[in-house]
C-alpha cells in the first residue's frame, strides 16, 4: 500500500440546486482526496454541504436532484461524474458503499432481514441461495450480531437501532468495498451504542482495507475515528489536516468557534462560547469569506475576497486570510 | 435547607401495550411497559437537576408526569410540601411548572405569529393587564430570550431553529413559572447554537431563580449545567449525585460506561474497545435481577437473581449491588485539551 | 391568525390549478345568479309547437321533448343542483369535522363509541344508504339533506379524528396542555386550524361525488321533483330520445362534467396552498 495512492480524489466539485435566482449553491469548490485504507472525516453544522458532498459522489439524491453540477471526482483512476448511471449503478453497491444516519428507514420493513443481504450478494456476486445464505451468516457474524442463524428470519421491527444499522453495515460491506460512504451514521444512536459502532466500523476499516469518508457534526466522533478530516461551512472546506494537527492547532476561526463552543472543558460554570448569529442562506451567500459575519477576527478584508485554502504547514490549510499574521 | 420546591416519591408508571393478532388468539395477557419503576426526586429552588439516559429509559415519561402530561401510577408528587392531586387544576400547576420540548419546528404551533403565541399565554391566566400592557409585556419577553421584538409579526417557519427554541422558552417564561422541565432542549440544534440557548437558559436562572429539570442525552452539556444529577436506565434512577461527584466519582458501571462512550474531541486519548457491550434488554421483559445485569462487566450472581435498592450515602445514591467504589475511574472531562485559544 | 401573509400570495399566484379552479367557480355562480334572468325562456313553459329542435341560434341548447328550451333548463337546474349540494356538503363536513375533532382530541372511550358506530355506517355502500333513507322517508329536498347528512359526515370524521390523532402528540399540543389552556382552546385555536385542510380538500372531492349523487338520485326519481329542472332528471328525460335528441342529456351531462372539474382543481390547488410549510 503506497501512502500517495488515492482511493478518491474529488476536485472543483460544486452542487447547486434550484434555478436563478433562487439557486442555492450547496457544494462550492470542494476539493479534497481519500487515501487508501484512511477514515477521512467531513464535518460542519447541519446545512454546510457535508451531506450533499458525500451524495453528489455516488450522485443518490433521492427526490430533489441538483440544478447542475461540475467538477471532477476521480475513483480509482475513473471519473464518476462522468459515468452513465448504469455504470454508476455497478460502481455503488460492490466498489462504494454507503450507509446513512437512519437505520429505521433504510431497511424495507416488509423483508426478512436475511432476504435483503442475501439479495446484494447475489446480484453483485452471482452466488447461489445457499451459498448467500452462508455467506450472510458470515457477515452478521462479523458486524457483531448475535445468533445470526435465527435473526436472518426476523423482520427488522424486531432489531433495535443500533442491530440495524449492524445490518446496514454487513450490506454495506458484502462486496467488500474500497470507499464505505458513512452519512452520520451514530447520530440517531444512543451514546454507548454510538460508541460500539464507530469501533466497529474502524475494527472492519482494518479487516477489508477500505477508505472511510465520515460525515459528522460531532468533533468528539472525528476526534475518535478520523485519520484526516475537512471541516465545511455554508458549502466550501474552510479547514483540513489531520486530525492531530486539527485539534492540536485549529487555525480557521470556524474551526476554533466551533471547539469553544462544546460544553466540553470539564465541569460546570463558565459561560459557553456560542456562535453569534446562525449560518447564511446558500441562496444569498454573504459576499467575501462566508464566515466573516460571524467572526470574531473579520477584518474589512475579508468582505473583498474569498480566501482559498493556503498551507500552514505539510497536510494542513484553512481558507483564511489572516491566517499567516501572529495571533 | 431550604424546603423543596418538587420532590417525587416512589412514582411508577407503566403504559399498556396494544395487543396484536396472536396475542388475542393465544389469550396472552396484555403487556405493560414499565416506563418508570420507584422514582424519587427532589428539586430546590433555583437548582438545575439533570437527567440522563438513553432513550427508552423513562428520561421523558419522567418529565412528562412533572409537567402534568402524563399521571403517575403510583407515589406522591409534593409542591412546595402540598400534594399535587390527579385531578389538579391545570391552570394552577400551569403557573408553577412549565415545560421546553425538543423539537423547536413541532413546538409552535404553525399558524400563530410568535406574538400571537407569546400573548395567548398572558391572557388566558389574566397576566400583564390589558392589551397595551400585554404588547408590552410580549416584547419584554422576547428581548429576555435574546429576540429583538419586531420578530414578533412572523410565523414560526420564518425563523431559525435556535429562535424558535428561544421563543419556547419565552412561552414558559410569560406564566412566571418557578420550575421549567427542559426535555432535551438542545438536541435538535447545532453545537454553536447549543451553546447559545445554554447560556440563556444559565442567565435565566440566575436573573429569575427559576429550578430547571434538564433532560438530555448529552452528558457533556448536563454536566456543564447542572447542579445534581440522575442517571436513569430503563425506568430507574441508577445513580444520583451532586453532578461534580456524578462525572468525577461515579460508582454505578452503567455511569462509568456511558461517560466512558462519549467520544472525546481529543485524538490522543482514542479507545479501541466500546465502553459497554450489548444494547438495552427489551423494557416489556427486563431482567429479574439488575436492570444492567445483562451488559455489566462487574456483574456478581446476586445481580442476576437480586434487584437493588438505591443505596443512599449522603446526597450520592447508586442502585448497584457490586459498586465501583474501588475501582480506579479516569474522568474524561478533566483531560480534555485547552483548545483554540484566542 | 394570518392567512394571508406575502407567502401565501405568492403561492397563490404560483398556483394555476386553484386560479382556473375559482374562476370557473365564478363562472358557475355567476351563471346561476343571473343566467335565468338572462336567457328568454321560462325553463317549465311547455311549448308543444316545438318539440325536440336541434341547437340552433335561437335555442343553444335546442329543445327537449316538451319544447321547453334546454339552455334555460340546464341554468335553472344549476341553480337548484348548486344549493342542493352546498348544503349536502356543508352539513355533513360542521358535523364529521366536529365529531371527528372531539372523538379525536379525548380519545377513551368517547372515541371507541363513535367509531364504532362510524365503522357500521362504513359498511354499508354509498348508494345504498342514501337511497334507502330517501325512499323511506320520501323524496323531498329535506329528505336529500338529511340522507346525505347521515350518511357523509363519517368521511370527514374519520378524516379529521386521524389527522388530530397526529397533532395531539405535536409538541404544540403538549405545550398547549401544559400552560393549562382549556379543552375548547386547544381543540379550537391549536388543533382545528393544523388539522382542517385535508377535510376542506376532501369537501372539493366530496361536491364532485354530492353532485353526482344528487343528480343520480334525480336520474331515478328519487331526487328533486319534476317539474322543478334537475340535472339528473334532465339527463334520464333524454334518455328516450337519444337518437332524436341528444341534446337534451348532452348539455347538462356537461354541466356535471364542469362542476366536477372545478372542484376538483380547487381541491388540487387548496391542497398545495394551505398545506402548512414546516
Amino acid at each position: 500500500m503506497s501512502a500517495a495512492h488515492n482511493t478518491l480524489a474529488v476536485e472543483h466539485l460544486r452542487v447547486t440546486f434550484g434555478k436563478a435566482p433562487n439557486a442555492a449553491t450547496a457544494v462550492d469548490d470542494v476539493s479534497f482526496e481519500i487515501r487508501q485504507g484512511e477514515v477521512f472525516g467531513l464535518v460542519g453544522e447541519s446545512g454546510c454541504g457535508k451531506s450533499v458532498t458525500c451524495r453528489s459522489l455516488i450522485q443518490l439524491f433521492g427526490g430533489s436532484r441538483p440544478s447542475a453540477m461540475t467538477g471532477s471526482i476521480s475513483f480509482e483512476g475513473r471519473n464518476l461524474a462522468a459515468l452513465q448511471p448504469k455504470d454508476l449503478v455497478k460502481v455503488r453497491g460492490s466498489e462504494i458503499a454507503m450507509i446513512f444516519q437512519d437505520p429505521m428507514t433504510a431497511l424495507n420493513p416488509t423483508m426478512k432481514v436475511g432476504r435483503q443481504i442475501e439479495e446484494g450478494l447475489r446480484q453483485h456476486e452471482k452466488l447461489s441461495a445457499r451459498q448467500a445464505r452462508e455467506k450472510a451468516i458470515t457477515l452478521l457474524k462479523s458486524v457483531g450480531v448475535m445468533a445470526p442463524e435465527r435473526r436472518l428470519d426476523s423482520y427488522p421491527h424486531a432489531f433495535s437501532g443500533g442491530m440495524r444499522q449492524r445490518v446496514l453495515i454487513a450490506i454495506a460491506l458484502a462486496c467488500r468495498p474500497k470507499l464505505l460512504i458513512a452519512d452520520e451514521p451514530t447520530t440517531a444512536l444512543d451514546v454507548t451504542v454510538q460508541d460500539q459502532i464507530l469501533k466497529l466500523i474502524l475494527k472492519l476499516r482494518a479487516e477489508i482495507g477500505m477508505a472511510v469518508l465520515l460525515v459528522t457534526h460531532d468533533l468528539g466522533v472525528v476526534a475518535q475515528t478520523c485519520d484526516r478530516v475537512a471541516v465545511m461551512y455554508a458549502g466550501r472546506i474552510v479547514e483540513l489536516a489531520t486530525t492531530e494537527q486539527l485539534f492540536a492547532k485549529p487555525s480557521h476561526p470556524y474551526t476554533r468557534a466551533l471547539l469553544n463552543a462544546l460544553p466540553a472543558h470539564g465541569g460546570r460554570g463558565g459561560r459557553l462560547q456560542p456562535i453569534g448569529g446562525s449560518p447564511p442562506s446558500l441562496a444569498a451567500p454573504p459576499p467575501g469569506c462566508r464566515f466573516h459575519p460571524r467572526c470574531s477576527l473579520a477584518i474589512p478584508a475579508c468582505e473583498l475576497q474569498q480566501p482559498p485554502l493556503a498551507a500552514i504547514q505539510e497536510g494542513h490549510s484553512a481558507a483564511c486570510i489572516r491566517i499567516g499574521e501572529p495571533a | 435547607m431550604t424546603e423543596p420546591l418538587l420532590s417525587i416519591h416512589h412514582i411508577s408508571k407503566t403504559f399498556p401495550m396494544a395487543r396484536n393478532f396472536r396475542d388475542v388468539v393465544t389469550r396472552s395477557p396484555r403487556q405493560t411497559l414499565r416506563a418508570l419503576r420507584d422514582v424519587s426526586l427532589t428539586v430546590r429552588p433555583g437548582e438545575v437537576v439533570g437527567v440522563v439516559g438513553e432513550s427508552g429509559c423513562g428520561k421523558s415519561t419522567l418529565g412528562r408526569c412533572i409537567a402534568g402530561l402524563e399521571t403517575p401510577e403510583h407515589g406522591d408528587m409534593l409542591w412546595q410540601g402540598a400534594p399535587i392531586s390527579a385531578g389538579e387544576n391545570r391552570r394552577t400547576r400551569a403557573r408553577h411548572i412549565q415545560m421546553v420540548f425538543q423539537d423547536p419546528y413541532a413546538s409552535l404551533n404553525p399558524r400563530m405569529t410568535l406574538g400571537q403565541t407569546l400573548e395567548e399565554v398572558l391572557r388566558v391566566h389574566g397576566l400583564a393587564g390589558d392589551a397595551a400592557r400585554r404588547r408590552e409585556r410580549v416584547d419584554e419577553l422576547m428581548l429576555m430570550v435574546g429576540l429583538a421584538p419586531a420578530l414578533k409579526e412572523r410565523l414560526p417557519h420564518t425563523i431559525s431553529g435556535g429562535q424558535r427554541q428561544r421563543i419556547c422558552i419565552a412561552r414558559a417564561l410569560a406564566a412566571e413559572p418557578q420550575l421549567i422541565v427542559a426535555d432535551e432542549p438542545v438536541s435538535a440544534l447545532d453545537a454553536s447554537v447549543q451553546a447559545q440557548i445554554i447560556n440563556l437558559l444559565e442567565d435565566l436562572r440566575a436573573k429569575l431563580n427559576i429550578a430547571l429539570i434538564f433532560i438530555a442525552h448529552d452528558l457533556n452539556v448536563v454536566r456543564h449545567i447542572s447542579d445534581r444529577v440522575a442517571v436513569m436506565y430503563l425506568g430507574e434512577i441508577v445513580e444520583t449525585a451532586a453532578a461534580e461527584a456524578l462525572f468525577t466519582r461515579p460508582l454505578h458501571p452503567y455511569t462509568r460506561g456511558l461517560l466512558a462512550a462519549i467520544p472525546i474531541p481529543d485524538p490522543k486519548r482514542r479507545t479501541s474497545v466500546p465502553s459497554v457491550e450489548g444494547e438495552i434488554p427489551d423494557p416489556l421483559s427486563p431482567p429479574i435481577g439488575c436492570g444492567f445485569s445483562t451488559r455489566c462487566s462487574h456483574v456478581i450472581h446476586p445481580c442476576r437473581v437480586r434487584h437493588p435498592d438505591l443505596h443512599q450515602t449522603g446526597e450520592h445514591g447508586v442502585r448497584c449491588l457490586n459498586p465501583a467504589a474501588t475501582r480506579p475511574f479516569a474522568d474524561p472531562g478533566s483531560v480534555y485539551p485547552a483548545t483554540g485559544n484566542q | 391568525m394570518k392567512l394571508l401573509s406575502q407567502e401565501t400570495v405568492r403561492r397563490f399566484k404560483q398556483n394555476r390549478n386553484l386560479q382556473v379552479g375559482l374562476f370557473l367557480l365564478a363562472v358557475i355562480v355567476l351563471t346561476s345568479l343571473f343566467g335565468p334572468s338572462l336567457v328568454p325562456y321560462d325553463p317549465e313553459e311547455l311549448d308543444f309547437g316545438n318539440p325536440l329542435l336541434a341547437p340552433t341560434l335561437q335555442h343553444p341548447f335546442g329543445t327537449d321533448d316538451l319544447g321547453r328550451d334546454v339552455l334555460a333548463r340546464v341554468v335553472a337546474a344549476g341553480q337548484v343542483d348548486m344549493q342542493v349540494v352546498a348544503v349536502c356538503v356543508l352539513l355533513p363536513f360542521l358535523i364529521g369535522s366536529t365529531i371527528g375533532l372531539v372523538s379525536g382530541y379525548f380519545g377513551g372511550w368517547i372515541d371507541r363509541v363513535i367509531m364504532r358506530f362510524v365503522d357500521i355506517l362504513w359498511a354499508f355502500p354509498f348508494y345504498v344508504l342514501v337511497i334507502s333513507i330517501v325512499g323511506a322517508l320520501g323524496p323531498s329536498t329535506t329528505n336529500i339533506y338529511l340522507a346525505f347528512s347521515l350518511v357523509v359526515w363519517i368521511s370527514f370524521a374519520r378524516i379529521v379524528r386521524g389527522e388530530v390523532l397526529l397533532a395531539r402528540r405535536l409538541e404544540y399540543t403538549l405545550a398547549a396542555s401544559v400552560l393549562g389552556y382549556s379543552h375548547a382552546r386547544i381543540m379550537l385555536r391549536h388543533i382545528l386550524p393544523n388539522v382542517i385542510t385535508p377535510a376542506i380538500v376532501f369537501m372539493m372531492a366530496d361536491v364532485v361525488l354530492t353532485i353526482l349523487g344528487v343528480t343520480s338520485l334525480g336520474f331515478l326519481g328519487l331526487g328533486i321533483q319534476p317539474p322543478t329542472p334537475e340535472w339528473g332528471v334532465m339527463i334520464a328525460d333524454g334518455r328516450n330520445f337519444i337518437q332524436d335528441g341528444w341534446w337534451i342529456s348532452l348539455f347538462p351531462g356537461l354541466a356535471i362534467v364542469l362542476v366536477g372539474l372545478t372542484f376538483t382543481l380547487i381541491g388540487d390547488g387548496l391542497d398545495d396552498l394551505l398545506r402548512p410549510k414546516a
